[in-house]
C-alpha cells in the first residue's frame, strides 16, 4: 500500500474513533460517576448542534457558537438535575424512564422551534491533500479535540477540588458526606458537566451531520455501546473502547461495506460483554 | 420496525419490561377515540378524504412539502367546485418516519374515517405497509413520489417518476458527460436496493460500468468509508441514491474531502428533500432529473407557485417534485371522480384508467391505464449554488417503459405485484 493511502486510512480510522469518544464522553461521565443512565443524552447532543446553528446564525463566529451551545446545553443539564434528576437518585429504572420521557419532550420542543426540517452548516476549514488523496482538515480537528476532551475530564477529575470531591462521592459517598462533602452540589455539577460534554458533541458533528431534531437517535445508540463496552473507567473505559470499536469498525468499512462495519461494531461489543461483563474498565477498579 | 433508531442500546431485563409496560401504554393511548364510522361516499356533506405523510422525523426533508401540497390541493380543488358538487374534507395524519405508524393510520383512515381515498407514503417501505391495508379495506390509494418502479396493482396508483423515465435520462447523460465509471452510493432498503439494479442496467446499455456500490443504513450519517472509496477507485461520478435527512451529511463530507475536483455527483433523489437548500454553494454542479423544476417556465407553474406562496409565504423552501407529484396525484384522483361522477372504487378505477391528463406545474401529466403510471416530462437538472437548479434540457411525455412492458392491470387486473428489473 502507497504512504499516502496509508494516511488517509489512518486518518479516516481516528476520526471514527474520535467520533466516538465525542459522542460517548458525556454519558462516560454521567454513568460512571453517577450511575445515572441518560436516556436523553442524544438529545442533549441534537441541542448542541441546534444552539450551535442559532449562534452562528446571530453572527458569532463558528468556534464561539460552538463553545457557548456546549454551555448553554450545560445549562440545560442543570436545570434538568434540579428539576427531574435529583428527586430519583437510585432509582435506575425511573431514571431510564424519566430521561427517555425528556428525551420526546425536547425532540418536540425542538421541532416547535426550529421546525421539523433538517438544516446545516457548511463544514469550516477546507481540504488537505496527501499525494492522490484529499481529506477534510476538520476530521484531523475532531481527532485533536478528542484527545483535548479526554485531557478536559482527566484535569477536572483530578486537578480540580470539585473533581476530588465527585470521585470522593462515587467511591465512598458515605466517607465523603461523614468528611463533609456535600453529595447534591457535586452530583448537580457532575450532570452538568457530562451535559456539556454531550453539547459539546452536537456542536462539533453539527458541521458534518444534517442538523435534524431527530438526529441524537443517530448517535446515542454507538455511545451507549462505547460507554457499556467501556465499563465504569469514564476516561480509560470511554477511551479503550472507543479505539476498540471504533478500529473495528472503520477497518471493517473500509474492507468491506459500512454495513458490515455497524454488523462487526455490534458482534465485537456483544463478546466482549460476554466475556467482561461490567466493561474493559470494569476489573480495573479505578474509577477514570 | 422503526427506521430512526439507531443501533440498539444495551437492554437489562428490567429495561425490558419497563419499554414493555411503556409501549403497551402508547400503545392504548393510540388506539383511543376510536368508533363513530361514518361512510364518506353517501349524503351530501363533505367526502373524508385521508393523506399520511411523514411530517416529523428524518424524512419530513420530504413529507413537510408533500403534506403542503396536499392542503393546498384539497383547497384549490374544494375552491373550483370540489367533486360531484361536495367539499373535500381531509384527514391527515402525521406518520413520524415510522412505518409501524403506516400500518396503524391507514387502518384508521380506511376504517374509522371511511375516506373515498387514501393518499400518502413517502418511502418504498411505507408505501408497501400501507398498500395491503388498502387493499384490504378496499380503500383506493395513490403513492405519489419518486420511487424505483414496478408497483403492479389494480388498487394503487402511482404519480411519482420511476427508473424508465428517470434513470433513463440521468444514467446515460452522466456517462456522456462525465465519464462511463460509475459508483453507486445507496440508501439500504427496498429503494436504493432496487434503483442500484436500474443504474447498473442503464449504465451498461448507455457504455459505461459501476465500479462499486456501497449500501447505507437510513440512520447513518457517517461516511468516512464510502470517502475513502471514492478516492481508492476513482469513479468520473457518483450517483447518489441517498434518502433522508441524516444522509446529507454525505454532500458535506464529499464537499469538506475536496472531491468536487474531481468528480461528479449525479442523483435521483438530491433535491426532493430540499437538499440544495441545506447545502447551498455546496450543492452546486450536482445533477439531477425530475418531471418537475421550480425554475420551469410555464403559465401553468407560474399560477401555481403564485398559489403556493400567497398560501405559505415567499419565503417558502424549494417547491420540490415530490410536492407537485402529490398535487397531480389529487388532482387526477378529482378529475376523474368527477368525470365518473362517482365516488364508488371500482368506477373511479375505470375512469383513471381511461386515461385522465391534467395539466400540472410540471407539464401535462397522463394516466396510462395498464400500468398505473404517469406517462410525463422529464427535465435535466444542475444544483446552481443558489438553493435551487438551472434546468439543462426537457424531454416531453416519456413514458413509464419499464411498467409498461410488464404490467396490464387492463387485462389482468389481478395482478398485485411489484417487478424488478
Amino acid at each position: 500500500m502507497q504512504m499516502d493511502a496509508l494516511i488517509n486510512l489512518a486518518v479516516s480510522l481516528l476520526t471514527t474513533v474520535s467520533i466516538l469518544v465525542i459522542i460517548s464522553i458525556g454519558l462516560a461521565v454521567v454513568f460512571g460517576m453517577m450511575g445515572v443512565i441518560n436516556l436523553a443524552h442524544g438529545e442533549f447532543l441534537m441541542l448542541g448542534a441546534f444552539f450551535t446553528l442559532s449562534g452562528y446564525r446571530a453572527g458569532l463566529n463558528i468556534w464561539l457558537a460552538m463553545i457557548v451551545a456546549a454551555l448553554g446545553v450545560g445549562l440545560v443539564g442543570l436545570l434538568v438535575e434540579r428539576l427531574l434528576i435529583q428527586f430519583l437518585y437510585g432509582r435506575l429504572a425511573a431514571t431510564m424512564l424519566a430521561t427517555w420521557g425528556l428525551s420526546l419532550i425536547l425532540v418536540q420542543v425542538v421541532v416547535l422551534i426550529y421546525g421539523p426540517s433538517t438544516q446545516g452548516l457548511r463544514t469550516p476549514l477546507g481540504t488537505m491533500r496527501v499525494g492522490d488523496y484529499s481529506m477534510s482538515q476538520y476530521n484531523l480537528l475532531l481527532i485533536a479535540v478528542a484527545v483535548a476532551l479526554l485531557g478536559l475530564v482527566f484535569v477536572v477529575f483530578t486537578r480540580t477540588k470539585y473533581g476530588t470531591k465527585a470521585r470522593a462521592a462515587t467511591q465512598l459517598p458515605h466517607m465523603a458526606a461523614a468528611v463533609g462533602v456535600n453529595a447534591k452540589m457535586t452530583n448537580m455539577l457532575t450532570f452538568a458537566f457530562g451535559a456539556t460534554l454531550a453539547g459539546a458533541a452536537g456542536a462539533l458533528l453539527a458541521p458534518v451531520a444534517g442538523v435534524l431534531p431527530g438526529m441524537g437517535q443517530a448517535y446515542v445508540g454507538r455511545a451507549f455501546m462505547t460507554v457499556v463496552v467501556g465499563g465504569p473507567g469514564v476516561l480509560t473505559g470511554t477511551a479503550s473502547s472507543a479505539a476498540l470499536l471504533g478500529t473495528v469498525d472503520s477497518v471493517v468499512s473500509n474492507a468491506f461495506t459500512s454495513f458490515l462495519g455497524t454488523a462487526a461494531l455490534l458482534l465485537v461489543a456483544i463478546v466482549l460483554l460476554r466475556f467482561l461483563p461490567t466493561g474493559i474498565s470494569g476489573r480495573s477498579g479505578r474509577q477514570l | 420496525m422503526t427506521i430512526n433508531k439507531g443501533p440498539s442500546t444495551p437492554r437489562s431485563p428490567r429495561q425490558v419490561q419497563m419499554g414493555l409496560a411503556a409501549s403497551m401504554l402508547l400503545l392504548t393511548a393510540a388506539c383511543g377515540g376510536g368508533g363513530g364510522a361514518q361512510a364518506g361516499d353517501d349524503g351530501d356533506g363533505p367526502i373524508k378524504v385521508g393523506s399520511i405523510l411523514d411530517e416529523t422525523g428524518p424524512l419530513n426533508i420530504y413529507g413537510t412539502a408533500m403534506a403542503d401540497a396536499t392542503k393546498l390541493a384539497i383547497k384549490d380543488i374544494n375552491e373550483s367546485g370540489g367533486v360531484l358538487g361536495r367539499e373535500l374534507e381531509l384527514v391527515s395524519y402525521d406518520a413520524q418516519s415510522d412505518n409501524a405508524k403506516y400500518t396503524q393510520y391507514a387502518n384508521q383512515a380506511a376504517q374509522r374515517d371511511q375516506v373515498a381515498v387514501l393518499m400518502g407514503g413517502v418511502t418504498s417501505a411505507s408505501r408497501e405497509a400501507v398498500r395491503p391495508v388498502a387493499e384490504r379495506t378496499e380503500t383506493l390509494y395513490f403513492y405519489n413520489e419518486q420511487y424505483e418502479g414496478g408497483v403492479c396493482d389494480k388498487n394503487t396508483f402511482n404519480t411519482g417518476v420511476v427508473p424508465s423515465q428517470q434513470l433513463a435520462a440521468l444514467i446515460p447523460y452522466a456517462v456522456e458527460n462525465f465519464g462511463p465509471k460509475l459508483y453507486v452510493v445507496a440508501a439500504d432498503y427496498n429503494y436504493g436496493q432496487i434503483s442500484a439494479e436500474w443504474v447498473k442496467r442503464y449504465a451498461e446499455e448507455a457504455g459505461g460500468e459501476v465500479v462499486d456500490t456501497e449500501f447505507i443504513p437510513l440512520e447513518s450519517s457517517e461516511f468516512g468509508s464510502v470517502i475513502n472509496g471514492l478516492q481508492t477507485s476513482k469513479p468520473d461520478a457518483v450517483i447518489s441514491l441517498l434518502v433522508g435527512g441524516n444522509h446529507i451529511a454525505f454532500y458535506r463530507q464529499f464537499a469538506s474531502a475536496g472531491l468536487g475536483e474531481s468528480m461528479e455527483i449525479a442523483s435521483p433523489t438530491f433535491g426532493l428533500g430540499n437538499e440544495q437548500g441545506v447545502l447551498s454553494n455546496e450543492a452546486e454542479g450536482i445533477t439531477v432529473a425530475f418531471p418537475y423544476f421550480q425554475e420551469l417556465e410555464s403559465d401553468a407553474n407560474a399560477e401555481f407557485l403564485e398559489m403556493w406562496h400567497a398560501e405559505y409565504g415567499d419565503d417558502y423552501p424549494y417547491v420540490t417534485d415530490s410536492a407537485v407529484a402529490v398535487w397531480n396525484g389529487w388532482h387526477l384522483w378529482a378529475e376523474a371522480a368527477n368525470a365518473a361522477d362517482s365516488l364508488e372504487r371500482e368506477v373511479v378505477i375505470d375512469e383513471l384508467e381511461s386515461g385522465v391528463t391534467y395539466d400540472g406545474p410540471g407539464g401535462t401529466v397522463t394516466m396510462d391505464g395498464p400500468s398505473h403510471h404517469l406517462v410525463q416530462n422529464i427535465a435535466i437538472g444542475e444544483g446552481n449554488g443558489e438553493n435551487g437548479f438551472e434546468v439543462l434540457s426537457t424531454e416531453e411525455s416519456v413514458p413509464p417503459s419499464f411498467e409498461q412492458e410488464v404490467c396490464d392491470l387492463v387485462s389482468e387486473p389481478d395482478t398485485n405485484q411489484q417487478f424488478t428489473p
